[in-house]
């Protein structure tokens, strides 16, 4: 393995969480939309808590947002990852929730509220996952 | 007409037990468990023939058959696990009175045994074996942290840390206040971890950062080895046993829609443990008690934010007050809410909780290290399940 190769983990699959992965393996951020109210879902589950419907769509999200919390982690520190790591809560434009964490930025510029967007990197089995950035001149 | 409660003190605490807590037991957690449950027994002057119920946390090591034949139940009647991880530790009380009350079991046994520190991996390591589900315990929403190297409770429990931080002005000394006061009750704690072992808020400052800018180790409580029981039967009953009934006057969950456990990150509003204030409403208003009828509370304390947190949760402080009460001495003997006595899971152990319970009963039976005077109603909060004891 080259020693810059990507060490962090491949995300773990399931037949419910598969409609997120799969897609941002491909470089591309989704979240379920429910067919039958229209409502937005994540992280994914099988049933909408609104309208009980199954049915589901793909919606494809602008991965633009604002970051809602933020935690800057120094120890334990596992051989996968490059340390600190900028964990951050990230609130959507589309009114979703995900977490993630941060790069190219210094841990002491972090601010909650500040604009951030979605890029993608790869794990050590080669699917893409999705991290934030700050955007520019915000 | 309100919400419906636990029949209020139908069931008592007649026995408790425990191992000695430590950093390596050298024997199984089957072992911890049998010995804490035989303590407990012993205790309540009962016998093992005389349990017909068992609880426990659905992560707990220990098997139902395993121990049934180790301590010599002779037939159960009713068994049950609370999921939700530590943050279910005071459910146990809540299962354990509604077997009793509704005739389920007579004698029932609540008990974890763990060895988080010696034990096959140690609790708060950084783990990214694959667990989409990981036995119930609530955290299969770990799959969505654990790609970005989000691996461990201190760094679930930070993102909402420090969102509360952001909120409401508060700052690590403010946590650090609280583990003086934690560690300070520790020192005179034989059982503990911190015995003989104070802090200031320097040595709290200088310790080294487990995550920024919320936790310092001295904010983390430490991985421990033990076992914890308690004997809970019918309040009538429990009038013939040896010691004075601790009652359980009420016992309850809250747990709110998308609500997780460690990984609560879901939630509108993460500078507020809503989850918290919806136990608080279940244990004080709709029960029937008042929280200045409170005499010691026992709050779970994994890492001091959540201390905070549930302080103002509860209804003790307004939202963002905690600090200043804390800063007013509130939490020791002679403040208004002297709280996890024993030094918390930050000072004494880390038992998932359990130790917790186990000083409330003591802290009711007068017979607490650090104990308040003429105890008679503890509130104990692992955040989503709590319970009221009462001797009256």
């Amino acid at each position: 393995m080259a020693a810059d190769a990507p060490t962090r983990p491949s995300p773990t699959v399931t037949d419910d969480s598969a409609v997120f992965w799969d897609a941002a393996a491909e470089g591309r951020l989704v979240a379920q939309r429910c067919a039958g109210c229209g409502r937005l879902r994540h992280p994914p589950r099988p049933m909408c808590p609104a309208c009980s419907s199954l049915e589901v769509e793909i919606a494809e999200l602008s991965g633009q947002g604002t970051l809602y919390s933020y935690a800057i982690l120094h120890h334990p520190q596992h051989p996968a990852f490059e340390y600190p790591v900028i964990a951050a809560l990230v609130d959507l434009e589309e009114g979703i929730r995900l977490l993630s964490c941060l790069t190219d930025v210094s841990k002491d510029d972090v601010r909650i509220g500040m604009p951030v967007h979605a890029h993608f990197v790869p794990t050590a089995d080669g699917p893409l996952i999705p991290v934030f950035r700050p955007t520019e001149d915000s | 007409m309100g919400r419906r409660t636990l029949a209020r003190g139908a069931a008592s605490i007649v026995g408790a037990g425990c191992t000695e807590f430590s950093r390596r037991a050298g024997r199984t957690e089957l072992q911890l468990a049998c010995e804490s449950i035989s303590a407990a027994l012993d205790d309540a002057d009962l016998a093992a023939a005389d349990v017909d119920g068992i609880v426990s946390y659905t992560v707990d090591p220990v098997e139902e058959t395993e121990l049934v034949r180790s301590v010599g139940f002779e037939e159960v009647n009713f068994s049950a696990r609370i999921p939700y991880g530590g943050g279910g530790s005071v459910g146990v009380l809540q299962h354990a009175a509604a077997a009793v009350a509704s005739g389920a079991a007579e004698v029932v046994v609540a008990y974890r045994a763990i060895r988080a520190r010696s034990g096959a991996s140690r609790f708060g390591s950084a783990k990214t074996a694959p667990s989409p589900t990981s036995g119930h315990s609530g955290t299969t929403a770990m799959q969505w942290c654990m790609p970005f190297g989000v691996l461990t409770p201190a760094s679930w429990m930070a993102l909402n840390s420090v969102r509360y931080m952001h909120e409401f002005g508060v700052e690590s000394a403010d946590f650090g206040r609280a583990v003086v006061q934690l560690r300070e009750y520790a020192a005179t704690n034989p059982a503990a971890w911190g015995f003989q072992n104070p802090i200031t808020l320097d040595e709290h400052q200088e310790s080294r950062w487990i995550v920024e800018p919320c936790i310092h180790l001295l904010d983390c409580c430490q991985e421990t080895d033990g076992s914890v029981a308690l004997v809970i039967t019918g309040s009538q009953r429990a009038a013939d046993l040896p010691h004075t009934p601790v009652r359980i006057g009420t016992a309850s969950t809250a747990g709110l829609f998308e609500q997780e456990i460690a990984s609560d990150h879901y939630r509108p509003d993460l500078s507020v443990m809503d989850g918290t204030m919806a136990l608080g409403r279940r244990l004080f208003e709709d029960a029937g008690f008042s929280r200045d009828d409170i005499d010691v509370a026992l709050i779970y304390d994994a890492f001091s934010p959540i201390l905070l947190m549930q302080l103002e949760g509860l209804g003790f402080c307004g939202f963002g007050e905690a600090k200043d009460f804390i800063a007013d001495g509130s939490l020791a003997l002679d403040g208004s809410l002297p709280t996890n006595t024993n030094g918390g899971l930050i000072g004494e152990g880390y038992i998932h909780g359990l130790n917790l319970v186990l000083e409330a009963v003591r802290q009711l039976r007068g017979t607490a290290v650090n104990q308040v005077a003429d105890a008679r109603t503890a509130v104990i909060s692992a955040s989503r399940t709590g319970a009221i004891l009462t001797l009256d």
